[in-house]
């Protein structure tokens, strides 16, 4: 087991009141498995990751509940010791490559950089490392690249180089926030062999946010899939995809166009939208948007239970 | 990155061209007033205003007119004050130059150093009483004037407290040579370098700050600590180096508008007979040649600071070096 995250809540202070970004997500990761955390945006997939690596600082957010690495508890560790695991045995890849490179230095000094804030090696031999990994996430010339500027590159580029950035010290669990989002979708399919590749050579556990169900369908072994700040089902992909319990589960990938047969007309939409932290609703989050909504669901919260193929439902819970 | 470097100073030299030619045209062909009467000063004879129109070549076309110019003060240098009889106005202004410069360079060493000290500290531990009291201390010198502080200064210094242990060391005002006497160089300058850039810390300090906390809330600090980075080396490799670039954008401005004569006001209060002092002088008495040299070296020296800046920029931000 890497990674145990159990009854994490995460919330923020504001003018309006308590935003409960995170209310009691629970996970457990396994070595060299990819999990693929789907949800519509501010359903708390980034927000529990970003708990994850330690890299909430904001000073209005409380942090509760319990994520171990390797069993070691990370909630509440010093920042010093938090600081010596990120980058070196939690690496973390970005949504925009665009701007998640400093813009003044280049790729090589900024690869180095990591290498050398975790690792005892001179400079030189941090280049010759930082020249490996641009080879191995596919740069055409990695020595010519290592001297260029985020700017001189292209969004793939500079992505396969984050990618380059979070693989230099080996880490153990990669956290991927929607790597591809930003990036065309030939370039999407290159990142995601790539991903594929690392994890096969690296044995390194990845967390894959996302909410392209396409992508997760591809990629993830195991999939949890997130709504207003909780997990409403999870499982493995074929069970979730064959299988899809929740009701929003369901909708989300009834709202796929085929790519063969017949062509709905309209696509299926899921009516409303998702409700605001502040004003979550009673009973079920899910309950105003849900097509088999009834009594119970606005009684209380449904729990996901246990099991390896689990939702959060009332109507899966009663059937 | 060499080929943006010549491309810039092209572009300097075109604009200080561009300069001495409105310049030019300002003093000597706005309609209606006798260039002549004017750099022949008040109550002039009839025989040195004649003398000053031959001089000057003002029975000649206007092109005539700007070469003779620009001739007197960049070549020949014996452009002469008719106000003061006689007085060259070249080497007049070659002897301010080395006061402005001393001061101003001085202070400015001084500002720069403790706004980025101030700066850093502040972002550094924004919110903190740290925080507040630097930046209420950097509204405080920015609120005092510069004529003001330096009076009182001259009180505590001068005066008042001249004889006591903390101030003995301060020599009388005035300027002396860094050539003859080092030590007194230093020491006189000390008290004029500290009132110039009190304002400037001000406001470069709050500058700064303004823009680490602006840096810090960028993707690629997020990158920083998601890589295992110390605070301090984020805070400084990242965030300052990214919002040194407002700052040396101001310190162009102010340091090239300093050096070609606004630090007037200290200058007076000290005693220097600095460029501002002399241009203060000149248009006292509408000693027009001094005027126009005055100008003619302000305007150059705001636009070499400029360049200097646009140079830093390129070391600063790779992305200025290619297009």
């Amino acid at each position: 087991m890497i990674l145990s995250v159990r009854d994490l809540r995460v919330s923020f202070r504001t003018n309006d009141g308590l935003v409960r970004a995170i209310d009691g997500v629970s996970f457990d990761l396994e070595e060299s498995e990819i999990l693929g955390v789907v949800g519509e945006s501010g359903s708390g997939k980034t927000v529990s990751l970003l708990a994850v690596m330690g890299l909430i600082t904001d000073p209005n957010a409380t942090i509760e509940g319990s994520i171990r690495y390797k069993g070691r508890e990370l909630v509440g560790l010093p920042a010093r010791e938090l600081r010596r695991l990120r980058g070196n045995e939690i690496a973390m890849i970005f949504q925009d490559p665009m701007t998640a490179l400093t813009p003044v230095y280049t790729i090589g000094w900024q690869i180095a950089e990591q290498i050398r804030a975790h690792r005892n090696i001179s400079k030189s031999k941090a280049m010759e490392r930082v020249e490996e990994l641009l080879a191995e996430v596919n740069f055409p010339n990695p020595h010519e690249a290592m001297s260029r500027y985020p700017h001189q590159l292209s969004g793939g580029m500079r992505q396969r180089a984050v990618i380059a950035m979070a693989l230099s010290c080996n880490p153990a669990l990669l956290v991927a926030d929607e790597p591809t989002t930003a990036l065309d979708v030939t370039v999407q399919a290159g990142i995601l062999d790539l991903v594929r590749k690392l994890r096969a050579t690296h044995k390194s556990a990845v967390v894959f946010i996302t909410h392209d169900m396409g992508v997760v369908s591809e990629l993830a072994d195991r999939v949890m899939v997130m709504y207003a700040g909780r997990v409403v089902e999870r499982g493995s992909r074929a069970e979730l995809f064959s299988d899809p319990r929740h009701p929003y589960t369901r909708a989300l990938l009834g709202s796929i166009p085929p790519l063969t047969g017949e062509k709905p007309r309209r696509l299926p939409a899921i009516p409303g939208s998702p409700p605001s932290l502040l004003r979550l609703p009673q009973g079920c989050a899910f309950g105003p948007r849900c097509p088999v909504h009834y009594e119970p669901c606005e009684a209380g919260k449904p729990d996901l239970g246990s099991g390896t193929h689990a939702a959060a439902c009332f109507r899966v819970a009663q059937a | 990155m060499i080929y943006a470097i010549l491309r810039r100073f092209g572009q300097m030299l075109f604009v200080m061209f561009g300069i001495s030619v409105i310049v030019f045209l300002i003093f000597f062909a706005t309609p209606g007033a006798d260039p002549a009467a004017r750099i022949a000063g008040r109550n002039a004879s009839p025989e040195v205003l004649e003398a000053v129109r031959h001089s000057f070549g003002f029975d000649r076309p206007l092109y005539v007119q700007y070469v003779t110019m620009m001739e007197k003060i960049f070549v020949t240098g014996d452009l002469t004050s008719f106000v003061n009889r006689g007085w060259k106005v070249v080497p007049a202004v070659m002897d301010s130059i080395p006061v402005t410069l001393s001061l101003v360079f001085g202070a400015a060493i001084l500002w720069v150093v403790v706004s980025i000290i101030i700066g850093i500290a502040a972002a550094a531990t924004r919110g903190s009483w740290l925080d507040k009291l630097l930046m209420a201390l950097g509204l405080l010198g920015i609120s005092m004037p510069v004529y003001w502080l330096g009076e009182v200064m001259n009180l505590i210094t001068q005066s008042r407290y001249h004889d006591s242990w903390a101030f003995s060391w301060v020599p009388p005002l005035g300027y002396k040579n860094f050539s003859d006497d080092p030590k007194g160089w230093f020491l006189t300058l000390v008290i004029p370098w500290i009132t110039l850039s009190i304002l400037y810390i001000g406001i470069y300090g709050r500058v700064l700050r303004a823009a680490i906390i602006e840096s810090l809330q960028e993707d690629y600090i997020r990158t920083a600590r998601a890589k295992g980075l110390s605070e301090t080396r984020i805070l400084l490799r990242h965030a300052l180096r990214t919002s040194l670039i407002a700052f040396v954008t101001l310190f162009g401005l102010d340091f090239g508008a300093l050096v070609g004569g606004s630090a007037l006001l200290t200058e007076v209060v000290f005693g220097l007979h600095g460029i501002g002092k002399l241009t203060y002088d000149a248009l006292q008495n509408l000693d027009l040649p001094m005027i126009m040299a005055t100008v003619m070296y302000a305007s150059m020296f705001v636009v070499i600071a400029n360049a200097v800046v646009d140079f830093v920029y390129i070391l600063l931000d790779p992305r200025l070096r290619t297009s």
